[in-house]
């Protein structure tokens, strides 16, 4: 059977040539980069080498790039670093209704230490208020975490915007970048942003690899301690062959984002297009513009997302769904609720992320497999059936 | 996570459709997951003769509907209020903790269903 993933915002296939890295530093040149001997400083050199790397694919400084295990960890230490570091000058948050739960379950934590946490709301298409983001300011805020691209429905932030309104008021300004890095073009000194998080497997490194820019000049309280690692930021032996890894895949997506965002917004189109005149009853999530390359989220009326996505499982193809059904809780995708659909529209959503591998042969598969799917689904569901007669009555 | 029964009575779902004389109607859903499923019933000498049902949801959702439609047609009324939820995930092979709660709604659906009939009746 032909399988096809799409689901490239959950994780992605480590690029062979950065395999080949991570193998090699892995058996070959195995040193500790804290041992000052020939194989230590051979390791020491790849995290040096991966730091430039990173480092260059966000115009950062390579001493403005910290390792850490991934996207969780690094927006635990700017969240947590630039609170417990600000504490005197201010104990309040603004972020936003629609960040994963790394920055939620963080803030949660934050608000039982004393912390006050300003959640803004979204529109429909996910985007956030600047007007909004400006009357929650105080004279207490001391720092704006906005995610840079949303890892459900795509959306993009005005996130150069936010860092302007955050720089005029000497408030930091973090974003979650874990989706939007590596995919489209990030500038941290254009976009005036003081931290960034971003996580090495979604976008072709390996899994538990990930970094932390923080702005030369940005003190932040660090939250592991241990060794004088990563310049007593984050202590703890580095990941040399994941470091290796996340280097390379950083110069490979500098060196190939332009051609990516051009084929997978071409296939992303494609297959918005293809399902949205095929199939009635569908919506589109997320903002239609402002969306990341490989970013398709359709809501299909009365169907419910996990039986769409065991029944697409079953023709090959892995996608997600932001139904409750999937996530092990009861509720639907907060984002969703967040944007203001219905409980129902959400339990219905699809997401298709598509990455470098996938081929317009994968989209007409999709847009072949998808209409019976839905049809047999709706030709089961009660939903679908009063809606039939409600419109005929009408 | 579903076990081979499961995923057996979701990709090949028994009886799904409407009884168009049907003189037993049942619907129950989970307000907090949105899963619904109406059950129809034809009963005959206090025999359930046909059963049918329509679901919307999750695939342990569909799979308990069409394991209840199979477990019930030609018992008694009697025999089929006796089949609770925790049946119909037993003869499933066992469903995951969550969806007990959030999807296995079958039996509940046939007891509505049996209801209506009795209800009906006693007009």
């Amino acid at each position: 059977m032909r399988r096809i993933y799409f689901d490239h915002s959950a994780t992605t296939a480590v690029d062979p040539e950065v395999a080949k890295i991570v193998l090699e530093y892995m058996s070959n040149k195995f040193g500790n980069p804290s041992s000052v001997h020939g194989f230590g400083r051979e390791a020491h050199q790849a995290v040096d080498i991966a730091r430039g790397q990173v480092a260059a694919l966000l115009n950062a400084e390579p001493n403005e790039i910290f390792f850490t295990s991934g996207g969780t960890e690094s927006d635990n230490l700017a969240l947590k670093g630039i609170a417990y570091a600000n504490r005197k000058k201010g104990n309040h948050i603004i972020t936003t209704q629609i960040e994963h739960h790394a920055i939620f379950h963080t803030c949660e934590y934050l608000e039982k230490q004393g912390f006050k946490v300003t959640y803004l709301p979204v529109d429909e298409n996910a985007m956030i208020s600047l007007d909004d983001l400006k009357k929650a300011i105080t004279d207490d805020t001391i720092l704006i975490s906005v995610m840079f691209a949303n890892n459900e429905v795509g959306t993009i932030q005005p996130v150069k915007e936010i860092g302007k309104i955050a720089r005029e008021k000497g408030i930091y300004f973090h974003t979650d970048a874990v989706q939007a890095v590596g995919s489209i073009p990030i500038d941290v000194k254009e976009m005036n942003i003081d931290l960034l998080s971003l996580s090495g497997h979604k976008f072709y490194a390996p899994k538990g690899t990930g970094a932390i820019y923080i702005r030369k000049g940005v003190h932040i309280e660090p939250q592991q301690l241990g060794g004088a690692h990563e310049r007593n930021m984050r202590a703890g032996t580095e990941n040399v062959p994941g470091i290796a890894g996340l280097g390379k895949a950083s110069e490979l997506a500098r060196q190939n984002m332009d051609e990516n965002i051009k084929v997978l917004s071409g296939m992303r189109d494609r297959l918005i297009a293809g399902i949205t005149k095929t199939i009635p009853y569908v919506k589109l999530n997320g903002h239609p513009t402002l969306r990341l390359p490989g970013n398709v989220n359709v809501s299909f009326s009365y169907v419910e997302g996990e039986s769409l996505l065991l029944n697409l499982d079953l023709k090959g193809i892995g996608a997600s769904s932001g139904s409750a059904c999937t996530s092990g809780s009861l509720d639907p995708s907060h984002v969703l609720l967040a944007m203001g659909l219905k409980h129902e529209t959400a339990h219905g959503s699809l997401r298709i992320s598509l990455g470098k591998d996938n081929t317009e042969e994968d989209i007409d598969y999709a847009l072949q497999v998808l209409p019976p799917i839905i049809e047999k689904l709706r030709s089961m569901s009660p939903l679908y059936d009063q809606a039939l007669k409600e419109k005929k009555q009408a | 996570m579903y076990s081979e029964k499961v995923m057996d009575h979701f990709t090949n779902p028994r009886n799904v459709g409407v009884i168009d004389d049907a003189n037993g109607v049942g619907e129950v859903g989970n307000a907090k997951c949105g899963d619904i499923m109406k059950i129809y019933l034809k009963v005959e000498d206090s025999i359930i003769k046909d059963v049918k049902f329509k679901t919307f949801g999750c695939g342990a959702a569909i799979a308990t509907s069409s394991m209840v439609t199979e477990m019930v047609k030609g018992k008694t009324l009697e025999e089929a209020l006796e089949i609770s939820n925790a049946a119909v995930a037993e003869a499933l092979d066992g469903l995951p903790p969550i969806k007990m709660h959030c999807s296995n709604l079958a039996a509940d659906a046939l007891h509505a269903a049996i209801k209506d009939y009795i209800e009906k009746k006693g007009k």
